[in-house]
């Protein structure tokens, strides 16, 4: 390391099986292309189209928005491929789908459509409540939830080239995503400080893969492109992600339900770029028009997403 | 000395560590005023349209192809490739603003998507004349633009062969078509015209820094023609009193 940035790919482990086909380098390349986007949950041709003009630089296609499998409940699916391939045509930009945990058939149809990443989502209901799909065996990257950092480590060790929070998907309520922001960003600031001797408690205490936590702990940050998820409904949502340290913001239910999509979309992703300059976010944010109704978690009752998987 | 590196999306914190290795400070331009304090500008990777979009919303457009005008040096890696030219196809519905100055025609997404992304070994020998080391460069290509025509005043100086039934969305993986060898198509990956430079691939995502080296001579010999000052590799600009700033690390194979 000493400074040089550069790292081998881990240890000549599960990562470099498939290097053949599609090299992690490959993998985590396109979404540092992504840092500093918005990323927008879109049901259909036209809201892809919307969240394009709007500048967002990727869009995931799926047939409900979380705030929809929520309220309508039931179990939540790999939406119809031949949807996610209109979407593909309506766009020149990336798109991404989502996949239920552990269910890699879905992935492996997702990577025949020709999709750019999957998302192995909690916000479906999960196909595997003990496993994640290997995602060494796929040429197509994936990104991945996570709540904490043992959690984000464990998913880039079963192959994830990208994480995101969890945060509350379809609350339009922030409070997760911050959480599980400031607890990653935390565990990296301890593990900083610590003495190596110590490392090896910590990884265990986390339930992390040791050389992932070293390299963690050498670089500062995650070794993989960390975006924010899960309640994001507003410009300065959008914002206080990156100034909390993201690369990026995924808004789900946030665009398309609230009053005026377009210029919402516009808007948060201008907040992601102009992040640290209130004088643009006051600009951005005047005159949005109506923001998603949001739940209040406090609700025993709100089922907990974050907590389907560990 | 400081390098602008346009920074409204995309791997502007890759070219930032890029140039901080060689003892240069980059500098983040988000707008237009922003512009006058550097001496020349990367365009990073990124999505083209959302990058258009956005200098777009802040009315960058006049004061970067004025950047271009004046002649002081401009780096484009793949989305910033396309900023630079003066055509494009492939573009979304409704198209997007460019800058241009580059006499050439790119072709966006001229790979395909993410599983058609893939790295390769590009002959550079203009670059390894100059700055050494060996004659081949590790290019990454992420969804990456191939430039289809280029004018008489651009410089070529990397190409990659491709197949020449290239269909888009299917067909085999781009590391079995180059096995095949036998096609004579070849598109090129990276032109110099003046003082400006492009590259289809992502020199800022591997750790050999001769690509920007390259570019900060480039800005040395403007400098000399028009006045004293010179790139100045020195660690003046470095604040080692700055919090140091974490960036993602470099991946490569073994």
């Amino acid at each position: 390391m000493a400074g040089s940035g550069v790292v081998t790919v881990y240890g000549n482990g599960a990562i470099t099986e498939t290097s053949k086909k599609s090299p992690f380098s490959v993998k985590v390349g396109l979404a540092q292309m992504l840092r500093g986007g918005v990323i927008m949950d879109v049901v259909n041709a036209e809201q892809a189209r919307i969240a394009e003009e709007a500048g967002a630089c990727a869009v995931m296609a799926l047939e409900r928005v979380p705030a929809d499998i929520r309220a309508q409940g039931g179990v939540a699916r790999m939406s119809d491929p031949q949807l996610i391939k209109d979407i593909k045509q309506a766009v020149t930009i990336p798109v991404m789908a989502k996949a239920r945990i552990g269910h890699f058939v879905e992935a492996q149809i997702l990577e025949a459509i020709g999709i750019d990443y999957v998302d192995e989502s909690e916000v479906l209901t999960p196909a595997d409540d003990e496993n994640h799909i290997n995602k060494h065996n796929f040429r197509i990257p994936f990104v991945c939830g996570c709540r904490n950092l043992g959690e984000a480590l464990r998913r880039i060790r079963e192959g994830a080239a990208m994480i995101r929070t969890k945060g509350e998907a379809g609350t339009g309520n922030i409070i997760e995503a911050v959480r599980h922001v400031r607890s990653v960003m935390g565990d990296i600031r301890l593990l900083r400080n610590m003495d190596d001797d110590e490392v090896f408690t910590f990884a265990k205490k986390i339930q992390a893969p040791y050389d992932l936590v070293m390299q963690t702990k050498q670089l500062g940050r995650l070794p993989v492109v960390h975006f924010a998820a899960g309640g994001v409904a507003t410009p300065a949502d959008a914002a206080l992600m990156m100034q909390l340290g993201c690369d990026g913001v995924f808004v789900g239910s946030g665009v398309f339900k609230s009053g005026d999509p377009a210029r919402r979309a516009r808007a948060i992703v201008q907040a992601v770029t102009h992040y640290s300059d209130p004088e643009v976010l006051v600009d951005v944010s005047c005159g949005l028009g109506e923001a998603m109704v949001g739940i209040n978690l406090n609700d025993e009752k709100v089922e907990r997403y974050a907590n389907r998987s560990e | 000395m400081a390098v602008g590196v346009l920074a409204l999306q995309g791997s502007f914190n890759e070219h930032i560590a890029a140039l901080r290795k060689l003892g240069v400070k980059g500098v983040e331009i988000r707008k237009p005023e922003q512009l006058q304090s550097v001496v020349a500008l990367i365009i990073p990777g990124g999505e083209s349209t959302t990058m258009a979009k956005l200098a777009e919303y802040h009315n960058l457009f006049p004061a970067l192809r004025e950047f271009v005008k004046i002649g002081k040096p401009v780096w484009g890696t793949c989305a910033g490739l396309i900023f630079l030219a003066n055509k494009a196809t492939g573009q979304k519905t409704g198209g997007q603003e460019l800058i241009g100055g580059l006499d050439c025609m790119v072709h966006r997404n001229f790979f395909g998507s993410q599983l058609q992304s893939f790295e390769a070994e590009l002959l550079i020998p203009k670059i390894a004349a100059k700055e050494g080391g060996p004659p081949s460069f590790r290019g990454v290509f992420i969804r990456a633009p191939g430039i289809l025509e280029v004018g008489p005043e651009v410089e070529v100086l990397a190409d990659i062969p491709t197949p020449s039934n290239k269909t888009v969305h299917s067909g085999p993986s781009v590391e079995s078509q180059e096995e095949n060898g036998g096609s004579e198509n070849k598109v090129i990956v990276a032109v110099k015209q003046g003082n400006l430079l492009a590259t289809a691939f992502h020199p800022e995502l591997t750790a050999d820094t001769r690509w920007h080296s390259y570019f900060l001579k480039m800005i040395s010999d403007v400098s000399e023609d028009t006045s004293s000052s010179t790139v100045s590799q020195s660690t003046e600009d470095l604040h080692f009193s700055e919090p140091p700033i974490y960036d993602l690390p470099i991946y490569q194979q073994q």
